[in-house]
C-alpha cells in the first residue's frame, strides 16, 4: 500500500502511522450532550465501501493527512492536508 | 568564559569501499526557520539577505556556504549560515541536534537503494532535491548535492547507528562486486 502525501509524493505504508475515522477532526463543543461525546469518543461506522480516516505522515513531513479510500477494492482516491495548503512552500512536489 | 571544545558526532574517518566514500562533514549552523501563518512574506525578506528564499516541497537551494532545505509543512532548515534577524518565522537552533554525512562516488544510489524506500536513483532524483525520510528505521534528511554526491542529515543521538548501517550496505556491496569477475 502506497500513499500520495501531498507534500512528499508517494510514499510506502511504513512511513505512516494509522489513527482512525476522520469523526475524530469534529470535536464536539465542550458543553455539548454527553450523547454526542460518547459518539465522538467511541462509535465508528465500519463502512464496506468509501471510508475516510486520519494518517500520520511520521517518517515523512510529520503532517496529519486525511485519506479517502475503499475498503473493497482498496483504491485510495484522495489524500488531503488536514492543516490545509501552506502558506510559504508552493505547490506540492513533482 | 570558558572554551568549549566542539566535538564531531561520532570519532569516524573517511570509508570508501567498492564505488562509494562515506565521511563526516561539519555543516555548521544548522536553524529550523518554522514560517507562521501568513509569515511567508516577511520570511522571504530576512532569507533574502542570504541570497536565498524559502523551497518549495522537496527542493533545497544553495548560496556559497548556505543552504536552505525543505523539512516540512512551512518549515526549512537552513544550514552553513547564522540564520538572519527576520519576522514570520519561529527560528531555533538546531546545530548540535544533527550529524551529516557525505555519501559520494558512483555506487552511491546502490548504497542508498538499500537503506531508503524512496526512488532516490539518479535518474529520478535532480541534484538540489531534498527527501525527509527514513534510513532504515532511522528519521533522515536526504539531499543530492552534486551529480554523484549526497548529504545525510539524522539526529546525532543516531550517528553511530547510521554510519554503521550505510558502512554495513558499502561493504557487502564491494563484496559482491568482488564475485563478478
Amino acid at each position: 500500500m502506497r500513499l500520495t502525501c501531498p507534500l512528499c509524493g508517494s510514499r510506502d505504508r511504513r512511513e505512516f502511522y494509522y489513527y482512525g475515522a476522520d469523526t475524530y477532526l469534529n470535536r464536539p463543543a465542550p458543553d455539548a450532550p454527553m450523547a454526542a461525546w460518547d459518539d465522538y469518543l467511541h462509535l465508528r461506522d465500519n463502512p464496506a465501501g468509501v471510508t475516510r480516516d486520519l494518517w500520520y505522515h511520521e517518517q515523512g513531513c510529520a503532517q496529519w493527512l486525511k485519506v479517502t479510500r475503499n475498503t473493497v477494492t482498496h483504491e485510495i482516491s484522495a489524500v488531503e492536508l488536514v492543516a490545509g495548503p501552506a502558506a510559504g512552500g508552493k505547490g506540492a512536489s513533482e | 568564559m570558558p572554551e568549549l571544545i566542539a566535538k564531531s558526532a561520532i570519532d569516524a574517518g573517511p570509508v570508501t569501499k567498492g564505488g562509494a566514500s562515506l565521511a563526516l562533514m561539519e555543516p555548521g549552523p544548522i536553524s529550523s526557520i518554522a514560517l507562521y501563518a501568513h509569515g511567508a512574506e516577511a520570511g522571504a525578506k530576512g532569507l533574502e539577505t542570504l541570497g536565498l528564499s524559502f523551497p518549495a516541497p522537496g527542493q533545497s537551494q544553495e548560496n556559497g556556504a548556505a543552504r536552505i532545505l525543505w523539512t516540512g509543512r512551512d518549515q526549512a532548515f537552513l544550514i552553513g549560515a547564522e540564520a538572519p534577524a527576520m519576522e514570520g518565522a519561529a527560528i531555533t537552533d538546531q546545530s548540535d541536534g544533527w550529524a551529516a554525512f557525505s555519501l559520494s562516488g558512483a555506487g552511491v544510489e546502490d548504497v542508498l537503494s538499500r537503506l531508503v524506500a524512496v526512488d532516490v536513483r539518479l535518474s529520478a532524483f535532480a541534484p538540489g532535491q531534498v527527501v525527509r525520510t527514513g534510513l532504515n528505521h532511522m528519521p533522515m534528511i536526504l539531499r543530492r548535492a552534486s551529480a554523484e554526491a549526497f548529504e545525510i542529515y539524522t539526529f546525532r543521538s543516531m550517528a553511530r547507528s547510521a554510519w554503521h548501517e550505510l558502512e554495513e550496505v558499502m561493504g557487502q556491496l564491494a563484496a559482491r562486486g568482488t564475485l563478478k569477475s
